[in-house]
């Protein structure tokens, strides 16, 4: 019931939102119930998550009272239970760290005004061509009493807002070119120049935005029923789907595809399982055996990195973004996988020289305060969190896997741990596990439920999900450190 | 620049000598330390592994210990400890969890002696035994602390910290067989080297990583700790319970700490980030640091006393690349610089004042404020024990008293709440606000407004009343308002009164101008002003112009300003605006305008008295040849803004910004216009004047200040049940699980106003009880009560 009155509220007030943006889409088939008087909105399909069946999905009402009170949160703090929030709630001890983070980021005290904090959550999804946190967002922008104007595009804002566009850019694809010069021309731009603090809160909302995307991307997070593409207008015997739901390719038809193969190759996953967990035992042994050259571990490090950029799905077609969301930035050509083919280099970045927990921390907290708390805080609920269970295993220690995802996130980036040897994350990480993560946090807008089911097919929904949540925050604390590092060096 | 320092040491007799000075190293430092004879230092970092020997002028390379083609990443130093007891003995914490030992004896170029590779992540800190030869501490990322015995291959013990990161690990000097321990979750733990299973004791010193650790030299159980929380802490651990018994407030995060030899309650500290500083602190003294080195320009990332027993000689390595010799001597002393005096006003005109004692002493014989009416009403004397600081130990305060009567502020509080600053034509703002200072008595003030009215709008506005009043008195004393001439004014600033008596006959208008404008200006025919230092002749001139110049005001001008309307104030804004709007479209050229004027030229020239001394019929007849621009008086009125604010008048001065608005704004620089702001906005403040003060908060153009009312908008509302704060929502409490307030009307939950009958209780939506009251007289819930609603 909270969350049907929730959808309703939410739907009156996005009414005039949708007519604004003019989903070319949806407007068609709008007319079709004209004749009652009324137009009902129905939900499109298959629940909070395209990707994970809606009765593997926690159902609202049979939550435990732990949930119960995020759910109660989220939805006083949002004024919706969103999908993103359905997702995670996977996780409950991350969800409510991830809520109070965004809350705090969105609605409390800090140097930039409400409605740009919610533009420049809506510029740094839309540079991953994120829709459903787009549409979330210019709701809200408009709520808090954002200018409609801005909405054509990032050229009808503020030139403060523009010149952040570059920032916005280079964190999303390629972070490690931030320089000092950037964060100079952001704080000396005479009128329209940002103060440092505004500028750490922009940082902070770009990242979470940027490594939002790639949850929802990663997760297949459906539209909100209020939002372009989350409901229809249609009786329900014309179809299922909407056009808008087709933008990533994951049409019934791929669907149905995945699974006819993921039958038949049940058997082969279960031994996936089993060859993961002999490996880490294995390494966990034989660690302390065999000891690589340092040349060895400096070049594993190398060819890991370089590596990261070649693997990419073979689907890889061109998507433009097909919705109006690319009104929100411009040069839509730059992206992340430019530079694999351009063969660039990354330099290095040596996490002993420059760390979150000592440089990154202090940074953030000093000039923006308590933000650097909480993310801290969700840094280590995401990095430590663990049921101790892979798949149909129990009490497995799986601090090792996690290690290795995390530290691949970050090679990709030209992160490199000195302590860690990057020879295990070719033993643990497969092929496809690969090209699911490189995806996500890459070119989140290219993943698609048959990346999503090939991988560990084995494993539980919700540790996919835990996955995701690995990803996301490990991305978000690399793109944080390049900038924060770049803050600091323009500061001494 | 510097020359010699001798200092003699306790412990071997021979002789330290140096100066501040500095050397370049190839890359940034990580960690130094420095070898038992205090002649040799030892520099590491990700690619620097080096030593040097200080000598008298200058550091000199003496080895490179980073050897070999490819230098592997077991050199890359996260921490480097030289043994105080073997001076060819040193250990190296790399970056990968190598823990390597050097042997300076060993004759081959490549001096590494043994690698431990137990850790499986970066090892944070090595560190040796203060007395036993061959036994060294490693603790590391990975949570584990681990004793090496020098004489084999592996470890002796491993010590599991249970929890995140070592940060740190030092050897009790004192006690042999302890050594404390830091961690990345903000606790310290003693351990007993025999016994590995378990931690003596275990205690949370900080919020956050605690990255540093050092035990007193001389005191056995001081252990000073310092945080990512800004935080250094002293521990006394002698007791049973570790207790915190000195708290340093520093400004960033700390790095590292280190005891000053000889010097018992003194430590330096250093940052992990942005401070570039390294600080000596007196633990006693935790707000100043005792000493302060400015040399690095990047952050110092190793410190280290040159010698156990000298305290004036502290060597630093910086990420700058940079190795600093600093002399105590040399240190700025932030103590030096610092204020010792503080001056504050009361919210009356009382006034506090501290100093030094020794300040006050010899000039107590003196009266303390000469000549005035005001006295010291008591003159305390304090003097605090525990302060070490002979000099600075003691000091008094005085506080002065304004005489009872004399300093009342009134007149403040009623301007304050009747002056009416937007939301009307501009000549009716001047006019109310002339008549509410009229009516508190203050003339001059009143004055000011109906000039500032003539300057900027049209004359045919001006009424009767206040145009002769503006003109003088010498001739028109029969109208009565001009008793109002015979000043009673107060200055607003000191609270001080004074009387202004005057003969009638010696007035002319630029004078009586002159008198109402400023009240301390020393004038030679006032015998009563008194005491007035204020330099504020060049008014006479300024003011005998601008008294000419005021009806020079041509047609085009008066065309220019419209009655501006200021934004409409809505009852509850749910939000008020962000976004600075700025006034409404100005100077809109308005045709009916032009016979008016035309018409007013008429008015004033038919008001004007009769008489001799008086030009003003000519005045008004010039008045349609002159063509003085817009923006003519503003230099006027600014320099009039700015005589107020320094009269201690900030009302005046920001009333006037705002009533004037874009008029003036531009030709006052942004700061002091802040500046006068705040002020204003303080004073009301601290008279409770919270609603007059954010209309000012909200008027004013200023970025600054508009944003002071956007922050700390949070309101926090307690259960009406349980009587517990509603943390995150304002409407549901998350303790009883029940919604806080129904409406008595429409039985839904009210989310934003509630009101209430004080009489029953019951209440609801604004709108709903406003209209339901309308119709009805008895409470809508139902109780019967007769509720009342105003």
């Amino acid at each position: 019931m909270r969350l049907a009155t929730a959808a309703n509220e939410a739907y009156t007030a996005s009414l005039a939102v949708s007519e604004l943006l003019g989903c070319k889409q949806c407007g068609g088939s709008r007319g079709q119930d004209e004749e009652l008087g009324i137009r009902i909105p129905r939900p499109l399909g298959q629940g909070p998550s395209r990707f994970i069946p809606e009765k593997e999905i926690l159902q609202v009402g049979s939550e435990d009272a732990q949930m119960h009170t995020l759910f109660a949160d989220s939805f006083a703090a949002l004024g919706r239970l969103d999908n993103i929030t359905l997702v995670m709630v996977f996780h409950p001890q991350y969800l409510e760290s991830f809520l109070k983070t965004q809350h705090y980021l969105l609605q409390m005290d800090g140097p930039l005004p409400l409605h740009y904090r919610h533009y420049i959550g809506i510029m740094a999804a839309a540079r991953h061509q994120c829709s459903y946190l787009v549409n979330l967002h210019v709701n809200d922008f408009l709520h808090v009493g954002g200018d409609p104007k801005w909405l054509n595009g990032l050229e009808n804002a503020p030139q403060k807002l523009q010149n952040l566009g570059e920032l916005n850019k280079v964190l999303a694809h390629r972070p490690w070119l931030i320089t000092k010069e950037h964060i100079e021309g952001l704080l000396k731009a005479e009128e329209h120049s940002w103060s440092l603090a505004e500028l750490v809160h922009a940082v902070v909302l770009l990242t979470h935005y940027h490594s939002l995307a790639s949850f929802t991307f990663g997760c297949g997070i459906s539209p909100e029923i209020h939002c372009d593409g989350g409901h229809t207008f249609r009786p329900p015997s014309v179809s299922n789907y909407c056009i808008c739901d087709i933008t990533n390719g994951n049409h019934s038809v791929d669907e149905m595809q995945v699974n006819s193969a993921g039958n038949v190759s049940v058997s082969d996953s279960f031994f996936e399982v089993e060859a993961l967990m002999e490996k880490m035992k294995q390494l966990q042994e034989c660690r302390e055996e065999e000891e690589a050259s340092q040349e060895e571990m400096a070049s594993r490090f190398e060819i890991e990195k370089r590596e990261s950029m070649f693997v990419f799905s073979s689907d890889d077609d061109e998507v433009t973004p097909a919705r109006d969301v690319s009104r929100h930035f411009e040069d839509t050509s730059y992206g992340y996988k430019d530079f694999s083919r351009h063969g660039m280099h990354v330099p290095t970045f040596r996490v002993q020289d420059y760390c979150w927990e000592d440089h990154g921390y202090s940074l953030v907290n000093r000039l923006y305060p308590d933000v650097g708390q909480l993310i801290d805080e969700k840094f280590h609920i995401a990095y430590n969190l663990t049921y101790n269970t892979m798949a149909m295993h129990k009490d497995v220690d799986t601090s090792m896997l996690r290690r290795a995802i995390w530290n691949y996130i970050h090679c990709m980036f030209g992160i490199r741990y000195d302590d860690y040897d990057y020879g295990e994350i070719n033993q643990l990480l497969d092929r496809s596990f690969k090209v699911y993560i490189k995806t996500v946090v890459c070119t989140p807008e290219k993943v698609t439920k048959r990346m999503y089911d090939s991988f560990w097919r084995q494993f539980k929904h919700s540790e996919k999900v835990h996955v995701n949540l690995l990803l996301i925050e490990a991305r978000m604390q690399a793109e944080l450190l390049y900038a924060l590092r770049a803050i600091t060096r323009y500061m001494t | 620049m510097e020359k010699m320092s001798r200092v003699t040491t306790a412990l071997s007799g021979s002789v330290l000598t140096g100066r501040t000075m500095h050397c370049h190293l190839d890359a940034p430092a990580n960690a130094i330390s420095v070898c038992r004879d205090a002649a040799q230092v030892v520099v590491a970092g990700r690619s620097i592994f080096k030593i040097y020997a200080i000598e008298e002028e200058q550091f000199v390379e003496k080895l490179n210990l980073r050897v070999g083609r490819k230098p592997s990443l077991n050199l890359s130093c996260a921490d480097v400890v030289w043994h105080q007891m073997d001076e060819n003995l040193l250990a190296t914490a790399a970056t990968n969890g190598v823990v390597v030992t050097w042997n300076l004896g060993r004759p081959s170029r490549n001096k590494q002696d043994q690698l431990f590779t137990e850790h499986k992540r970066t090892v944070n800190k090595v560190c040796f035994h203060p007395t036993e030869a061959h036994v060294l501490l490693s603790g590391s990322q990975d949570g584990f602390m681990k004793c090496f015995d020098l004489r084999r291959k592996d470890s002796v013990s491993t010590f599991s910290g249970q929890s995140e990161s070592v940060r740190d690990v030092q050897f009790s000097i004192r006690d042999y067989f302890t050594f404390a321990s830091t961690f990345e979750n903000g606790n310290v733990q003693l351990w007993d080297i025999r016994r590995p299973d378990r931690c003596e004791r275990m205690f949370t010193a900080h919020n956050g990583p605690v990255f540093c650790c050092d035990w007193h030299p001389e005191d056995r159980g001081w252990l000073a700790t310092g945080g990512r929380d800004k935080m250094v802490k002293v521990w006394d651990m002698a007791t049973h319970r570790a207790k915190e018994v000195h708290c340093v407030q520093t400004i960033a995060s700390v790095a590292r700490v280190k005891w000053r030899p000889e010097c018992r309650h003194h430590l330096a500290t250093c940052s992990m980030m942005v401070d570039h500083n390294v600080y000596v602190w007196d633990v006693r003294r935790p707000f100043v640091p005792a000493a302060m080195f400015e040399e690095h320009r990047d952050v110092t990332t190793g410190i280290a006393w040159r010698h156990p027993h000298d305290p004036s000689f502290l060597l630093s390595g910086s990420k700058d690349s940079t190795l600093c010799q600093h002399l105590f001597r040399d240190a700025s002393q932030p103590v030096e610089r610092a204020n010792p005096e503080g001056l504050c006003y009361g919210l009356f005109g009382d006034l506090a004042f501290a100093a030094k004692e020794s300040l006050v002493a010899t000039e107590s014989g003196r009266k303390p404020y000469a000549g005035d009416r005001r006295h010291p009403i008591f003159f305390k004397r304090k003097l605090d024990p525990a302060e070490p600081f002979a000099g600075l130990a003691s000091s008094a305060l005085n506080v002065f008293e304004i005489e009872p009567g004399s300093g009342s502020m009134s007149w403040f509080v009623d301007t304050a709440e009747r002056y009416a600053l937007a939301g009307r034509p501009l000549a009716e703002l001047c006019d109310h606000n002339a008549k509410v200072a009229r009516e508190l008595g203050r003339n001059q003030v009143a004055q000011t407004w109906i000039m500032l009215r003539i300057i900027y709008c049209s004359p045919g506005l001006v009424p009767t009343t206040n145009l002769n009043h503006s003109v003088g008195k010498g001739s028109s004393c029969g109208l009565p308002l001009m008793n109002s001439f015979n000043l009673k004014d107060m200055a607003p600033g000191l609270g001080s009164e004074t009387r202004l008596d005057r003969s009638k006959g010696d007035t002319r208008s630029d004078t009586v101008l002159l008198d109402s404008s400023a009240t301390l200006i020393t004038n030679e025919d006032n015998e009563e002003t008194e005491g007035s230092d204020v330099p504020t002749d060049y008014l006479l001139g300024d003011v005998e112009g601008e008294d000419d110049e005021l009806y020079l005001l041509d047609p085009e001008h008066a065309h220019s300003e419209e009655p501006e309307y200021v934004l409409p104030q809505e009852a509850f804004p749910l939000r008020h605006e962000i976004v600075d709007t700025p006034p409404g479209p100005e100077h809109l050229q308005d045709k009916a305008d032009s016979p008016h004027v035309s018409g007013s030229e008429a008015d004033a020239a038919s008001l004007v008295p009769v008489d001799s001394s008086f030009s003003l019929i000519s005045v008004s007849h010039a008045l349609c040849d002159s063509r003085l621009p817009p923006d003519f008086f503003s230099a006027l009125v600014c320099d009039m803004l700015r005589f107020y604010a320094e009269q201690g008048d900030v009302q005046m001065a920001v009333s006037v910004l705002i009533v004037l608005g874009e008029r003036v704004r531009k030709d006052i620089d942004e700061q002091t216009q802040e500046h006068w702001y705040t002020s204003y906005i303080d004073l009301l403040q601290r008279f409770c004047l919270w609603n007059v003060s954010n209309q000012v908060v909200k008027l004013s153009t200023s970025r600054a200040i508009s944003c002071l009312n956007q922050a700390s908008t949070t309101l926090h509302v307690n259960c009406s049940h349980c009587k517990r704060p509603m943390s995150s929502r304002g409407w549901v409490c998350d303790r009883c699980r029940r919604c806080a307030s129904m409406c008595a009307v429409c039985h839904h939950v009210v989310k934003g106003l509630f009101v209430w009958c004080q009489g029953c209780s019951h209440g609801g939506h604004l709108q709903h009880i406003m209209k339901w009251l309308e119709g009805s007289s008895h409470c809508p819930a139902g109780c019967g009560h007769l509720c009342e609603y105003s």
